[in-house]
């Protein structure tokens, strides 16, 4: 089996609300922030042979291609939940 | 004519659509479960608001994936009327039914309050009863309904006549105030190519009996029978 981590992450110019909102939280902690951009890291085993590359997986389900740019990570099968 | 109405775990407004279609309206409902895979015998469809799924990934993305769905969109392409409200609207467009996504609110707020919408185009089941420039007041209640697309995407919606909401104030006017979430172009609702698949982010079901103050969204109920009787 393979391991991977996805990361996914808005395009540039794409309203990234959840990331302002962080950026404001820090804001109000006194820490200097330029900008905080929020994604979503997905980590996922496949079994051996699975024919369904990683990338199909964010563009047709993981990732909303339309909005979201993934990069993808193999990590040590160990290392996934 | 029949309606149904899919439940989706994390549906919320299941109960409310079939009480207004079913028990104000007076029309047969069927309840589709998500993992129901037929849909024969209805005749018009209603994917409820709610937060399927817990919003999980994307709002919308999973229940997407649904069993149901295949049948959703079958009956789409067989021409029949499939309106998609809040967490509906999201699902379609998730499920490629319907152009665009929705993102988190601009405010970041969860937004529930009355809004006006203008009626854009007559060219769909749930408009075809009504007229461009109309408005109608109807309740929003939700945290992403930012209704977003790339430029040229909206400008040919906008081109075809497939915007068929947008957010406005109560005398018709399109402003950045009447826009509760952020939407580009103050889009409040689409329509697929050939018009019978609709999706918008206010709730009718909560705007159709006098005693809630409004009862503008039934006539977007009213709009269909309209259409399919007359069609029929």
């Amino acid at each position: 089996m393979r391991a991977f981590r996805v990361t996914i992450m808005l395009k540039p110019g794409v309203l990234d609300a959840p990331g302002q909102a962080v950026e404001r939280g820090l804001d109000a902690l006194g820490y200097r922030v330029e900008q905080v951009r929020v994604g979503k890291v997905v980590e996922m085993i496949l079994p051996e042979g699975e024919r369904a590359g990683v990338d199909e997986i964010c563009a047709r389900f993981l990732a909303n291609p339309l909005i979201e740019t993934w990069t993808i990570e193999e990590i040590p099968a160990g290392a996934a939940p | 004519m029949t309606w149904g109405v899919v439940f989706f775990p994390g549906s919320n407004c299941d109960r409310d659509c079939v009480h207004v279609l079913r028990s104000v309206m007076g029309y047969p409902v069927v309840e589709v479960w998500h993992e129901d895979r037929s849909l024969d015998g209805i005749d018009a469809l209603v994917l409820p608001g709610g937060f399927s799924y817990g919003d999980y990934l994307r709002s919308g993305a999973i229940a997407a994936t649904a069993p149901v769905m295949r049948a959703v969109g079958e009956l789409a392409a067989r021409g029949a009327p499939v309106l998609g409200i809040c967490n509906g609207f999201q699902i379609l467009t998730e499920a490629g039914l319907l152009p665009g996504t929705l993102l988190h609110n601009a405010s970041l707020r969860f937004r529930c309050h009355p809004a006006w919408v203008r009626v854009e185009s007559d060219r769909t089941p749930f408009t075809a009863g009504l007229r461009p420039g109309m408005v109608l007041r109807m309740p929003v209640a939700h945290g992403e309904g930012a209704y977003f697309a790339p430029p040229a995407e909206v400008a040919a919606l906008e081109e075809a006549g497939r915007v068929v909401f947008r957010y406005c104030d109560p005398l018709g006017r399109v402003t950045p105030e009447a826009n509760p979430n952020g939407s580009v172009a103050g889009i409040a609702g689409v329509a697929s190519d050939a018009g019978n698949v609709v999706g918008l982010m206010p709730h009718p079901e909560r705007a159709s009996e006098g005693l809630l103050g409004s009862i503008d969204g039934r006539r977007l109920f009213e709009s269909v029978v309209g259409a399919l009787v007359g069609a029929g």
